[in-house]
């Protein structure tokens, strides 16, 4: 058994550090974390993405108290009840449904950032696919709480999107009714994405971001050069106060001082959106309560799924399927696609930056189509779109296996 | 500075996403129908008529709606005239042929003044709604065009609402005379008898909520369903669709049993007002808010401006 100091007192620094080691955690994840000094303002993203889940969790847990996850009353608890009586009732909603859009423009910022830097490889693949897990765990958590108001586009995406499960001409719509718990979506299907979204979910993600940080504590984040660092050797070369040379600096307060500061910039943003400029974030179609009589006329999912959603359309059926479930997993095979020897910035890799900006564009594209009615030339763009999301994976091992090592 | 310039490319990026999946997306999705600010003089019914012969008929119509409002009305013979309108339109009225008429208390106020010449000359050519009845006289206020017969009769009784009619009303007044009657307001307990009242029984609860059904049915009956419930509808549609869609209804859904009202600007913007104080009750809290949670961040990302300029002062 390890010794105690008899005389330490209670809950000081050595009497917890003889009990939990907080002083050894204290330096692991924080004052001695080391963080390379050359990088810019997306390598807070994981910060701001930590910070908008803190949001969404604490203005869920306020909604929560007055939602009630019952189809016949549902839509008036959140509507009428948490928007008219609830004291601030209306700021949590409008956090909350702000923060689930923002915060997949700010995973698309991030994940687009590990790609362009490199940030997937070389020791860095668990970081790139336990973050490709909350990505889908995230959208999982975005449909299953798009259900809770029991508005007419919960109700319809819910329709559409659990029909996907019939998986085309296997017509197994058996599987859909178990997962409905209903031949169409209804009180049931409700209160079973209503756990998801409140318990399971949230869970899963808790658990997802521990393992993504954990999966960044020995690999290091990377830089902007894309520079192997000796991190042992540049924390010596701090800590022996020489910080001009040492190309490194300590997670907690220095990389701290600059996250917080991008943090604030971008919550002024963030609350511009909550107080004046939500729309986009809780559709109007959304405040007519669900009816399963009358199909909206154009039903579309919220944006951060219409680049795959439009992966799914251009195509028939069985084809369309298929591609779509490519689309959703072949972000995982990013670190495995990827041949080429060097961890650096797209712009230093020729062809490869090439592929990083279509890909960027493609998406772009494949999103915006996603939301128009799907007639006339918006199809044919749509799927030339497809083709080429296609396209550029088909072509990435070749192109990076082509790639001279710098 | 690198960093201004990344971020340049990031919001440059996404301000173009923004504007795909929202403006553009919806310009294209909904086609876009001109708001005519309130005044009605057939201009668009012409134009949206539906067969030639509609459109003579309207052109025809219409032609001498604008001929009589150029007729000096006189409020003093309108005031009998009126008497007759108050035989359906007075307190407590009984549904006629689905719907409770109106309260006119203030009409003189609320609606545009060729709009209700035209709703006197032939209630349904002004509601824009002929095509559901073969003949317009069999609309539930098609007897009115058995009252007044020559156009002066018609210039003084509007002569006579604008003038007697036309107390200024509140909001909710404006709701329930103009939309009250076929839409019910479940946030604001109104049903399509209006208020609801507090009952001390439960069985008086029940015969009320009777009545309430007993209602909804004649008016389902005459509209072909239940008009939807307009609690939350400010939230539900864009303000340009909501405007033009009760200026002309038929312009945003063809076909649509729902009458245009004939609300002129200030009417309008009374009702408008009710559907947000009811829909949207946090706006004003949100305006009254916003500024001070803006400032908060706005100082806090100073001070972590200074903090970090702080920790990396011999970085480089
Ligand atoms: C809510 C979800 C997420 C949180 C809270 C989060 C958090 C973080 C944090 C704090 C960092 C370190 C600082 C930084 O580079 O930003 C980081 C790095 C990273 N994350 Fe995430 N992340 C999330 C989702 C994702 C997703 C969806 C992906 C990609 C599929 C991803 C991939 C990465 C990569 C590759 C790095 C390393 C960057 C580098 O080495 O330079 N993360 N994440």
């Amino acid at each position: 058994m390890a010794k105690f100091d008899e005389n330490a007192r209670p809950f000081s620094e050595k009497w917890l550090d003889e009990r939990l080691g907080v002083v050894t955690l204290k330096k692991v994840l924080s004052t001695e974390y080391w963080i390379p000094k050359d990088i810019n303002f997306l390598w807070a993203m994981g910060m701001v993405l930590a910070a908008t889940f803190g949001l969404l969790l604490i203005s869920g847990i306020f909604l929560l108290m007055y939602y009630k996850p019952d189809s016949a009353l549902a839509f008036d608890s959140v509507n009428y009840t948490i928007m008219t009586e609830v004291g601030y009732g209306w700021l949590w909603r409008h956090i909350h449904g702000v923060g689930a859009s923002v915060v997949f423009l700010i995973i698309y910022i991030h994940m687009f950032t590990g790609i362009y830097y490199g940030s997937y490889k070389k020791g860095r693949e668990m970081i790139w696919i336990s973050g490709m897990l909350l990505f889908v765990v995230f959208s999982a958590e975005a449909f299953s709480g798009y259900m809770l108001p029991w508005g007419q586009m919960s109700y319809w995406a819910g329709m559409v999107i659990t029909n996907l499960f019939s998986g085309g001409s296997l017509e197994a719509y058996g599987l859909v009714e178990w997962i409905r718990g209903d031949y169409v979506p209804g009180d049931a299907f409700l209160t079973r994405f209503f756990m998801l979204h409140v318990l399971l979910l949230p869970l899963v993600i808790i658990g997802l971001i521990v393992l993504h940080f954990g999966t960044l504590r020995l690999p290091h984040v990377n830089n902007q050069k894309g520079e192997e660092i000796d991190f042992e050797e540049a924390a010596e070369l701090y800590k022996a106060g020489k910080k001009k040379e040492s190309k490194v600096i300590p997670f907690n307060p220095v990389f701290l001082s600059k996250d917080v500061f991008v943090m604030g910039v971008y919550f002024i943003l963030f609350f511009y959106l909550v107080f004046y400029h939500f729309d986009f974030a809780m559709d109007p179609v959304n405040f007519d309560p669900a009816d399963g009589l009358k199909t909206p006329p154009h039903i579309y999912p919220e944006w951060y799924f219409l680049w795959s959603y439009e992966i799914l359309r251009p195509f028939p059926k069985d084809p369309g399927l298929i591609a779509f479930a490519i689309a959703q997993v072949i972000f995982f095979l990013l670190p495995f696609l990827d041949r080429s020897p060097n961890v650096a910035p797209a712009s230093k890799r020729g062809l490869f930056n090439v592929w990083f900006w279509l890909m960027l564009a493609d998406v772009l594209v494949l999103t915006v189509m996603g939301k128009l009615p799907p007639e006339g030339v918006w199809n044919q763009i749509g799927l030339v779109s497809a083709l080429l999301f296609f396209a550029l994976w088909v072509a990435l091992p070749f192109i990076t296996k082509a790639e001279k090592k710098l | 500075m690198k960093e201004l310039k990344i971020l340049g490319v990031v919001a440059a990026f996404t301000l173009l996403l923004y504007w795909g999946v929202e403006p553009f997306a919806h310009g294209q999705m909904h086609k876009h129908v001109e708001g005519h600010g309130f005044v009605y003089d057939g201009t668009a019914d012409i134009e949206g008529a539906t067969s030639a012969e509609k459109k003579e008929a309207k052109k025809a119509f219409w032609g001498e709606v604008n001929e009589i409002a150029k007729l000096e009305g006189n409020a003093a013979a309108g005031e009998a005239g009126f008497a007759m309108c108050m035989g359906c339109h007075m307190d407590g009225a009984a549904a006629m042929g689905g719907v409770v008429p109106p309260s006119l208390d203030h009409a003189g106020a609320l609606y545009d003044k060729k709009y209700l010449i035209a709703l006197i000359k032939d209630p349904a050519m002004a509601m824009n709604t002929d095509h559901k009845f073969a003949d317009t006289m069999m609309h539930p206020m098609g007897p009115v065009m058995t009252m007044f017969m020559d156009n002066q009769s018609i210039a003084d009784v509007v002569a006579y609402l604008k003038e007697k009619k036309a107390a200024e009303p509140t909001t909710k007044e404006a709701f329930t005379e103009a939309c009250g009657r076929c839409h019910a307001m479940r946030y604001a307990k109104m049903t399509q008898l209006g208020d609801t009242p507090e009952f001390k029984y439960e069985k008086d609860a029940l015969a009320h909520q009777i009545k309430v059904l007993e209602a909804q049915d004649g008016v389902k009956g005459y509209m072909g369903k239940l008009p939807p419930d307009l609690s939350i509808i400010i939230r539900a549609r864009s303000a340009h669709f909501l405007e033009t869609f009760v200026e002309n209804p038929q312009t945003q859904l063809a076909g649509t049993s729902m009458p245009r009202v004939g609300l002129n600007k200030e009417g309008y913007e009374k009702v408008e007002a009710y559907l947000t104080e009811i829909g949207d009750p946090s706006k004003p809290k949100r305006e009254e808010l916003g500024p001070y949670v803006l400032l908060f961040f706005v100082v806090f990302s100073f001070l972590a401006f200074l903090w970090k300029k702080y920790q990396w002062r011999d970085l480089h």
